[in-house]
């Protein structure tokens, strides 16, 4: 057992009261480490996740919260250099078998970024692609469909019906996150993984994303990395705190908010570390 | 104190303002050199054109002599041409139209040139070599193709447009120094006096040479030599160049860009790729004849083997290119499509590939231009030989515009092919500038529609 278990462990064995509201975990952290290069980021976290809720990583600037949520869906794999060790399970189902297929994970977990970054084409071809690229409709019409109700959860349709063919960028920054945000719905996910998804936004567009994070919540498992305690405390039930790259503590959100167990979240939650 | 504090804030200021006065003179010296700068390479620029406008332009037109020639029966003794009709079998008909075309070829057709000169000038006293000497040796070959393709001339009398000869043109156009002695010049006195005659009667004018476009290169005829077999050996290499330098380098770059892992041997070859644009192109020309002619037994001067070997020069070119390119894509649309569960191949064809389309037609289109004047390498696998045919397919012998350029410039009439010379190199300089102008546009283009 290494040091930094032990130090994590007590968080695990502390009896909490147990949320009555509170969904099933489908999707589980166990012993994740993260190596760039000879650099380890991640130390061990494990972590549970539950389904059709908010949880919001916290935790001061470079403190793996990223990482982690890089591990989720594995785009970890795209950085030359890094590594992973441990296990996240999705339904019992290691998400680093070798006999999974990356690409039907992320049509399972999809991501939402912190810059948004919509495919320089049209706003229904940003939305369009996913699909296409599952194969998950059946006709054009079908594709349309998809492209509609997904732009419709994301909160966008109103705002883009009568320009669908126009080019996704010209919309404006919060627009453009929830075409980003529909784009990810389309491929049907089960969990969406959001990293700071309004830290390029003003505080307008910012609210509408909040809002609609809200609303998702009753369908999908949603993660989120933000360096705004205010958000994670307004969108999140669960709050994980993360400092030089170990989960220090994790637990409901409003017991992390109002009575933090370890000194350090206290530090960072008064804004004393960070 | 407050006293004290203001005197050191004038002070300072003081400062401020001596180190400004040589800021500014830093900044107007810098400023200053680099309009001199620009200054001398324009002045560069323009004195080349110059120098090539001046020279070649007057090449594009010639001296042509506008004669009536009168296809007379008692030189044309070839007798009609052979009626099909008149013949059992085609073989037999094609054997007797043979044997009036070899008759056709026997006939003395200057004769009819000297007989129109004759008419033009009933006073003139002068030998027939005189009058010879006045038209281009191919003017004979203009009038028998004229009679071949249609035989019903006979006895009928035609205004012909003939090319004078690169002497007579030289004359005219004060090439050669008029006060020169007899002895000096390249054509008789009475040559001279009949040119003189006919270019003030209108007989002989300056018309556009389009047979610089349309003849290959001759040395017999140099007033009729053109660049047409050059241009379409250059074509044909620069066929080859795009059909093979383009897909090959731009897979290359792909792979080594997004695909191929990060290690010492992609390093080395990166290292290599970029030696090899550095490479001198006669290197390439020493290569091109060992591996392509002596080994894999390629025919000698052909544009393929040429398109082969600017090929290699090429890749280099399109490939760091296309490399830069690709990774000037932003990362956030490639973790886009990553995310969403697109196969890596699928994030490069899809979005990636579209946005560096610009980047990489223009350095094709650049590399393509650089390869069109390439010479060096051509001369080593036999492209400056002298080919007086266009070329029919790749494999055909051939030469190419640069190396035409550089056998007109060591032609031994002198006077004649140093306007011929200039008017070549007009010729592939106007290629390449529209080479780059599309360039340009489809850039501005593309980028435009992103
Ligand atoms: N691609 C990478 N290569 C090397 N080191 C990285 C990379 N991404 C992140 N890191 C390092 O890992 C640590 C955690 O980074 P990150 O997960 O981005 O933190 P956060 O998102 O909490 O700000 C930092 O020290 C950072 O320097
Ligand atoms: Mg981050």
């Amino acid at each position: 057992m290494s040091a930094t278990e032990t130090q994590a462990s007590p968080v695990h064995q502390t009896v909490r009261t147990p949320d009555p509201n509170a969904h099933p975990a489908r999707l589980k952290a166990d012993a994740v480490s993260v190596f760039y290069g000879e650099k380890q980021a991640l130390f061990d976290v494990s972590i549970d996740l539950p389904e059709k809720s908010v949880s919001a990583f916290i935790g001061p600037s470079g403190c793996g919260k990223s990482t982690f949520l890089r591990c989720i869906n594995r785009m970890n794999d795209t950085i030359e250099g890094a590594r992973v060790a441990g296990k996240i399970t999705l339904d019992d189902h290691n998400l680093y078998d070798q006999s999974l297929d990356v690409v039907e994970l992320r049509a399972r977990i999809g991501m939402v970024f912190q810059k948004p970054n919509p495919f320089p084409k049209s706003i229904f071809e940003n939305v369009a692609y996913g699909p296409k690229i599952h194969g998950l409709a059946r006709s054009k019409a079908d594709l349309e469909e998809i492209v509609i109700t997904s732009l419709q959860k994301a909160g966008l349709f109103e705002e883009v019906k009568d320009r669908l063919h126009q080019p996704g960028t010209g919309l404006s920054g919060g627009q453009q996150q929830r075409l980003c945000i529909a784009r990810a719905i389309a491929v049907g996910p089960e969990v969406i993984l959001m990293d700071e998804p309004c830290s390029a936004l003003d505080p307008i567009a910012t609210a509408i994303i909040e809002e609609l994070i809200d609303e998702l919540r009753s369908n999908y498992t949603i993660i989120i990395v933000t360096h705004s305690m205010q958000q994670a405390a307004r969108v999140s039930q669960k709050t994980a705190f993360f400092h030089l790259g170990k989960l220090i503590e994790e637990g409901p959100t409003e017991e992390i908010f109002t009575n933090p167990r370890e000194k350090r979240t206290q530090d960072y939650i008064t804004g004393r570390i960070g | 104190m407050s006293d004290m504090s203001q005197s050191a804030a004038l002070d300072r200021r003081e400062r401020v303002r001596n180190g400004l006065s040589r800021r500014h003179r830093g900044e107007a010296i810098f400023r200053g050199i680099g309009i001199a700068a620009i200054a001398i390479a324009l002045a560069l620029v323009g004195t080349l054109f110059w120098q090539v406008l001046s020279k070649g332009l007057p090449a594009f037109t010639q001296a042509t002599l506008h004669l009536d020639v009168t296809f007379d029966e008692d030189v044309i003794t070839a007798g009609p041409a052979p009626l099909r009709s008149d013949y059992a079998s085609a073989a037999q008909y094609e054997a007797a139209f043979l044997d009036w075309r070899r008759a056709l070829a026997g006939i003395n057709w200057a004769a009819l040139i000297e007989q129109a000169v004759r008419a033009e000038m009933p006073e003139l006293d002068a030998e027939a070599s005189d009058i010879r000497r006045l038209v281009d040796n191919n003017a004979g070959l203009t009038l028998r193709q004229m009679y071949q393709d249609d035989p019903a001339l006979l006895n009928q009398t035609l205004n012909v447009a003939l090319l004078g000869s690169a002497d007579t043109d030289n004359w005219l156009k004060g090439t050669i120094d008029r006060s020169l002695p007899d002895a000096r010049q390249q054509l008789s006195a009475v040559t001279r006096a009949i040119a003189d005659r006919f270019a003030a009667d209108g007989v002989i004018s300056m018309d556009f040479a389009w047979h610089i476009f349309t003849n290959t290169d001759s040395r017999t005829a140099p007033a009729s030599a053109g660049l047409a077999g050059a241009f379409v050996g250059s074509l044909y290499m620069m066929l080859v160049v795009v059909v093979l330098a383009v897909p090959i380098g731009v897979a290359s770059a792909i792979y080594l860009e997004e695909f191929a892992p990060k290690n010492r041997f992609t390093d080395l070859i990166e290292v290599n790729i970029n030696n090899l644009a550095a490479v001198p192109s006669i290197v390439f020309g020493l290569l091109g004849a060992a591996v392509f002619i002596n080994y894999f037994r390629l025919p000698i001067s052909a544009p393929i083997v040429g398109g082969l070997v600017l090929t290699l020069m090429t890749l280099p070119t399109i490939i760091i290119a296309t490399r830069s390119s690709l990774r000037q894509v932003s990362p956030s649309l490639r973790q886009a499509a990553l995310g969403l569960g697109a196969s890596r191949t699928q994030m490069v064809f899809h979005h990636v590939l579209p946005l560096t389309l610009p980047g990489i037609l223009t350095a094709t289109i650049i590399g393509v231009a650089q390869a069109l004047g390439e010479t060096a390498p051509l001369l080593l696998i036999g492209m400056n030989a002298f080919v007086a045919n266009i070329p029919g397919t790749p494999l055909d012998q051939s030469s190419a515009l640069p190396v035409q350029i550089y056998l007109w410039q060591g032609n031994e009439n002198r006077n004649f092919f140093e306007a011929r010379t200039s008017a070549a190199i007009l010729v592939l300089l106007g290629l390449m500038i529209t080479l780059n102008a599309i360039a340009i546009f489809l850039r501005t283009r593309l980028e435009r529609n992103k």
